[in-house]
């Protein structure tokens, strides 16, 4: 039980930061038909900015603030407007092409102009261990879990309590209605590459202390988001979140009680499962498309 | 910036745009290695130990006068793209081939370098490079079955443990010392209660400590590669485990203890070359490299330099640069410093391509590692 229980911690803690990573894929989707297969370089990249800003003599919580900022920017503006906004007329296929070759180029530019090496990356709490029924469970686990909870519920109530949230909500579903009725689209847009920018500097910075700050760090990142978000479904933010949830916990568990040799192969059979029983995912709805 | 013209010759060789032709005031050694990728940690660090000792040979002139030029090929830490660039620079005519780094791509293209009749001084540890009769492999570090045979009479007589549990990493290295260590294990009737293994590049190491806690063994043997050993000690040390963790080189060097912290404290075992060692010709080596390169060197960078300083002192000994004399030559060789100050210690190269020198015993205390004991060569 008390295995369980640590397993269980382990795994939500996990899982919440794949899901942070997920809610991004979806929010650029939903709003701009962008899959962004750079996505774990972008959770890569900010923690790279934030040791950065310690070298140069800042404090962790200043350069964590500096991080997010450039992440805003780079991860956020810049790669709108100089990698989207030129694809994007050229349909999906062109555009994640892009970003394949931005996350390559991403990871490649961090090695070279950092290190090779991996990095440690100072926590958001003292490492001190909770006894919960005979568990240990560690504050870091917890407070990784706090932080992801707090984020969603904020992203929750900005998309569904405010006038902002409604208005991004609306772009996602239908643009051109959305346009007809005033709402400013393109700007909305452009608020869902920095929510996105955001939530993966947020991600990075929950991640960094447990993964170490290496430049390889995304490819395993982007890729269980990436299937958490198919399988909590590609079109909602609530799926994403539960995809999420359930990877981490299943591939703690299943590691455990199962094999730890093909512990990678248990989210890919979850993933196919779902594509065949239904395929808009746990919590997606059925988009149909007028050819 | 260093990097960036470190990495020129990479690119300018990536593109073809290096004549096959070679100047004859140079001799060609390219070096095939882990640049980017999971390997890159281990596959700088033996570039930069090379390319000390090129320069400091090239500053003296050379070997037999010729200066050393060694193009960096980059295997992307993958196998098939290792095979791909040592097929691309056999048709240069190399004299010797340095590197990879990963058991995995040396195992692959060493079918290459055999049948073009090249030597090939690898930076793989796993135990079947040398075992397959292949008189043009070399190692420049201790092979699986030198190693471990060490880490089974530790675990036999220092820590006096009756069961173990080993957790290793699901690769080529990590089988070949996986298997190894359970077949030592056997001949020494310590029974293997435990059997774990993880994935290359793994971060989350909870499940793993979780069954390694279950399993109630008397010491844990860790062979994992340095980030992933990193994480599991930081794992370990959450969940409060209480059993002597032991392991190889790896688990010891300044990196892992760099990046476990406090955690890797007490962590024990063999370590077949280490910066730390009790030798100041190493130690001076040591601070060079941490002067031109700004880090703390780990054991591949020792494996990079000794390679380039085995190479030349094999072609002095020779007086030519003849690829098939050198695979005879170096086979049954000894080189000592005195003969060969960038050799470090006394070497000796067996039937096989295996080298043997002497190793130590160390420990992790107060995030340092400490020689405790130098153990012999095992040919003495």
């Amino acid at each position: 039980m008390a295995s369980f229980i640590q397993l269980l911690v382990s795994g939500l803690a996990t899982g919440a930061i794949y899901a942070l990573i997920a809610v991004g894929f979806t929010l650029l989707w939903q709003t701009s038909q962008t899959i962004n297969f750079a996505q774990g370089e972008f959770v890569m990249l900010p923690a790279f900015f934030v040791l950065a800003a310690m070298n140069a003599g800042a404090p962790f919580w200043l350069a964590a603030l500096i991080g997010i900022s450039l992440s805003v920017l780079i991860l956020g503006i810049l790669f709108k407007v100089v990698v989207v906004d030129p694809m994007l007329k050229y349909g999906v296929l062109p555009l994640v092409i892009s970003t394949i070759a931005l996350s390559l180029l991403l990871k490649e530019s961090t090695k070279d102009f950092y290190s090779s090496q991996a990095q440690p990356f100072p926590a958001l709490v003292p490492a001190v261990d909770v006894h919960v029924f005979d568990a240990v469970v560690s504050t870091q686990s917890l407070a990784v879990l706090a932080v992801a909870i707090v984020t969603v519920v904020s992203l929750n109530l900005l998309l569904n309590r405010t006038r902002l949230g409604r208005q991004m909500q609306a772009t996602a579903q239908n643009a051109t209605l959305a346009r007809i009725l005033g709402v400013p689209v393109r700007r909305m847009v452009l608020y869902t590459f920095l929510l996105n920018a955001v939530l993966v500097a947020i991600a990075s910075i929950l991640v960094s202390p447990i993964y170490l700050a290496k430049f390889t760090n995304g490819e395993t990142l982007g890729m269980a988001a990436f299937i958490a978000a198919i399988v909590g479904g590609f079109n909602q933010v609530r799926g994403a979140i539960l995809g999420g949830i359930i990877l981490g916990v299943l591939d703690n568990l299943s590691a455990a009680y199962i094999s730890s040799q093909y512990r990678g192969a248990f989210p890919l059979i979850v993933l196919i499962i779902v594509i065949l029983l239904r395929p808009q995912g746990l919590l997606g709805r059925i988009e149909e498309r007028s050819v | 910036m260093l990097r960036s013209v470190l990495f020129a010759p990479v690119i300018v060789t990536s593109l073809g745009l290096t004549s096959p032709v070679h100047a004859q005031s140079t001799v060609y050694i390219p070096a095939i290695l882990e640049l980017s990728g999971a390997g890159a940690v281990s596959g700088t660090n033996f570039r930069d130990g090379m390319l000390l000792a090129i320069d400091e040979i090239n500053a003296k002139g050379g070997i037999l006068g010729k200066k050393i030029d060694t193009p960096l090929l980059d295997t992307q830490s993958e196998a098939g793209t290792s095979r791909a660039q040592v097929q691309k620079v056999l048709d240069n005519k190399p004299y010797v081939i340095i590197g990879p780094v990963f058991s995995g791509s040396v195992l692959v293209d060493m079918l290459l370098t055999q049948q073009a009749e090249i030597p090939e001084i690898v930076g793989g540890e796993a135990a079947a490079i040398t075992q397959k009769g292949n008189p043009y492999i070399f190692r420049t570090s201790f092979g699986q079955q030198f190693s471990i045979p060490k880490i089974a009479n530790y675990m036999r007589d220092g820590v006096k443990a009756k069961t173990v549990a080993v957790l290793w990493v699901n690769n080529d290295f990590g089988k070949g010392g996986r298997d190894t260590f359970i077949k030592e294990m056997n001949s020494r009737d310590i029974r293997v209660v435990a059997d774990i293994s993880t994935e290359s590049g793994q971060t989350d190491f909870s499940a793993d400590v979780v069954k390694l806690k279950g399993a109630t063994a008397d010491a844990i043997f860790v062979y994992l590669n340095e980030e992933e050993s990193a994480r599991f000690l930081r794992e370990a040390k959450k969940q409060g485990i209480n059993k002597p963790l032991i392991g190889e080189t790896t688990l010891l060097g300044q990196k892992v203890i760099d990046l476990a912290g406090e955690a890797a404290n007490g962590v024990r075992g063999h370590v077949g070359l280490t910066i730390d060692a009790p030798i100041p010709a190493v130690q001076e080596f040591a601070a060079r490299f941490k002067m031109r390169f700004n880090y703390a060197c780990d054991h591949n960078g020792i494996k990079g330099y000794t390679a380039v300083y085995f190479i030349k002192h094999v072609t002095e000994k020779i007086r030519k640069f003849d690829s098939g004399a050198f695979a005879e030559a170096a086979h049954g060789m000894t080189i000592t410093p005195k003969d060969e100050p960038g050799i470090l210690m006394e070497a000796t190269w067996d039937k096989n391509g295996d080298i043997d020198r002497i190793s130590f015993l160390g420990e992790v205390v107060d995030g340092k590692q400490k020689i405790v004991k130098t153990l012999p060569k095992l040919g003495k």
